[in-house]
């Protein structure tokens, strides 16, 4: 089998992933988690199983589903004034092409910035995109963010890094 | 007093008697420590005054006379398997090691060197074997505390070492506890002893761990932190306010319910719907739910039933539980599904879903709060995975759940600095003739007894009456 994209197609799946998200595009974010995908950001460092041990995120499209239509409700007492976000990436390295498995896989370093009103907090770590081809287009299967400071105690994370 | 001080004539208004101590640029008003009756004052039936959650000196005497007096959860031994194994926590501005010592017991000390007070050990959690070494100047210590070495100890003969403090080794906190796992320490050296401070609210405690075929406990998968710019009692409140759910998790919860309402009926319900649903359940359901109210501020929601009792059931657990207890006493400890437990001030409990919350003050408006998943051992692993869900849709600083909570705290925080109502209203079900002789017994469960029931407990550590200790 060959690479199941080209390395510049896979690079701007990630970058445009992270704008979506920034410009709140969620709906369109949502569309680009295949059905049985995983938005993962593990709470300790080398955690192996999301489902027995305690993550920051471990969201099938379900609960992403949840957290997106929650952030449209006018009672979404605390985001009143809205958070936003800013991603900063390095440029992503292929670390598969997916030739054996069928799935991409994209290393990336990453700042994420996330304010409201007065308050901002700056997060940094490390993403990784598995990605695999629908049809024309690429999908996630797994997006899985490593923040640096994930044992830290940390204050509301409202968005998405 | 500094009459050029707006803040001191300030407090003279209010008639308080203070000392205004002038620090470098900073002031420190004075106005409770040694002024009991102006504590009192503060508690007045159903209304407190914002004073409990702003001033910063009454958090000082909150950890001083509270916290040091009751008994507060350090940790859980499955922490601390091994010999040598320790486990680190600050509470009450403490700095503590909770260490398993070769006899099997486990100790709990200040983490300071008795040579210069650096601490023992700074990891979160780990190893010492068979020593405890400190990083400085190399002093180290046995696992019961007593010091073992000093380099170059000839330097010391001669000069009253022996009968210096330093020779005494680590210093154990006045009193340790265990219960079925669950460590807890009192520092101060005087208050009540374990069992009479928390009764019968240990029963949650016990559910817990009798839900495990083997009747143990472990905490697993990482302690989730969330820093909370509130008051820690604004958290512990809300542990058992059953009127909030409906309003303020509306958004998170609410919109899972909507997402789900176009399924039929008997449609298997994924496990993140059958957890978010219940928190909009609506009065009535929260109200029959009922409330239970220990003495020294412990209490549960959740008497009849709770948010928790409609999950879906699991047979080959059910099964073990029979074979392990018997069929009378299995159904009797999985029919207790209690909502939240109060271990007044620094726990909370839920035993159904088998997570805990760890209240850790660090200011007055700062409050670290640590949730723990705790495996069934023995039980399958898809329990498990429940509480791990739960626990990271509720409790994680990336909760659409704990979103909503801490932005009402913070408002709170914020907006009690308003003039013109220094007060804050706890009235709900409050009859002051019967709350007068006490406050233990089961109430209706939106009433707002839990935590008139913790202020009862806080004033009598913060301004102990006559006789008290």
């Amino acid at each position: 089998m060959a690479a199941i994209a080209e390395d510049s197609e896979l690079i701007a799946f990630v970058y445009a992933e992270a704008r979506l998200i920034d410009e709140k595009r969620l709906e369109e974010w949502y569309e680009l988690f295949a059905d049985d995908s995983r938005y993962w950001m593990p709470l300790t460092r080398g955690q192996q199983n999301g489902r027995t041990e305690n993550s920051l995120f471990f969201d099938d499209k379900l609960l992403l589903k949840v957290r997106i239509a929650r952030l449209r409700n006018p009672h979404a007492y605390s985001q009143a004034s809205p958070s936003w976000c800013q991603h900063v990436l390095q440029a992503p390295t292929i670390e598969d092409r997916g030739a054996a498995t069928g799935v991409a896989v994209t290393r990336t370093a990453f700042v994420y910035v996330e304010s409201q009103q007065d308050h901002q907090e700056v997060y940094a770590g490390v993403v990784w995109h598995h990605l695999k081809r629908s049809g024309d287009r690429l999908v996630l299967m797994l997006k899985k963010v490593e923040l640096l400071n994930c044992e830290a105690a940390l204050s509301s994370l409202q968005l998405f890094p | 007093m500094c009459e050029s001080n707006a803040l001191c004539v300030k407090v003279a208004a209010r008639g308080g008697a203070f000392l205004c101590v002038r620090r470098y640029t900073e002031i420190a008003v004075i106005q409770y420590r040694d002024n009991p009756s102006a504590i009192r004052a503060l508690v007045r039936g159903g209304d407190v005054h914002r004073d409990v959650y702003l001033s910063p000196e009454l958090f000082d005497l909150e950890m001083e006379r509270l916290w040091h007096r009751a008994w507060v959860y350090v940790g859980h031994d499955s922490q601390v398997p091994k010999a040598g194994d320790y486990f680190t926590a600050e509470i009450a501005r403490q700095p503590l090691v909770m260490i398993r010592a070769p006899d099997g017991e486990v100790r709990v000390f200040y983490n300071r060197c008795a040579h210069k007070g650096s601490k023992i050990v700074s990891a979160t959690s780990g190893n010492c074997p068979g020593v405890l070494r400190c990083p400085y100047h190399g002093w180290t210590y046995r696992l019961d505390g007593t010091l073992r070495t000093v380099p170059l100890k000839g330097g010391y003969a001669d000069t009253g070492f022996a009968e210096a403090p330093a020779a005494r080794g680590l210093t154990p906190v006045a009193a340790v506890a265990v219960h079925r796992g669950f460590v807890f320490a009192r520092l101060s050296g005087s208050g009540a002893e374990f069992v009479e401070y928390f009764g019968d609210s240990l029963s949650s405690i016990d559910n817990m761990a009798d839900r495990s075929p083997v009747g143990r406990l472990e905490v697993v998968g990482g302690t989730l932190r969330y820093m909370h710019n509130c008051n820690w009692k604004m958290f512990v409140e809300n542990l058992n306010d059953t009127m909030h759910p409906m309003v303020a998790h509306e958004s998170s919860a609410g919109t899972a319910r909507d997402l789900w309402k176009d399924q039929p009926p008997d449609a298997p319900k994924p496990m993140v719907i059958e957890q978010f649903l219940p928190f909009v359940s609506n009065y009535e359901f929260f109200d029959k739910m009922g409330v239970k109210i220990y003495e020294n501020g412990h209490s549960y929601t959740g008497v009849n039933f709770s948010i928790h009792s409609k999950y879906s059931s699991m047979p080959e657990y059910e099964a073990q539980m029979d074979a392990a207890y018997g069929a009378e006493r299995a159904r009797a400890i999985l029919g207790e599904i209690r909502h939240n437990t109060v271990y007044y001030p620094s726990l909370t409990v839920k035993g159904a879903i088998q997570t805990i919350r760890i209240v850790r003050p660090i200011a007055a408006d700062r409050t670290l709060i640590e949730s723990s998943t705790l495996r069934l051992v023995g039980a399958p692993e898809s329990l498990l995975e429940r509480s791990v869900m739960y626990n990271r849709i509720i409790n994680a600083p990336t909760s659409v759940v704990g979103h909503d909570d801490l932005h009402c705290y913070r408002a709170m925080q914020e907006g009690l600095a308003a003039e013109g109502n220094e007060w804050v209203s706890l009235r709900r079900n409050f009859s002051s003739r019967d709350e007068e002789r006490g406050v233990a017994g089961s109430y209706n469960g939106t009433s707002e007894i839990s935590v008139r029931g913790q202020f009862r407990a806080w004033l009598a550590a913060m301004a102990p009456g006559d006789g008290a200790p």
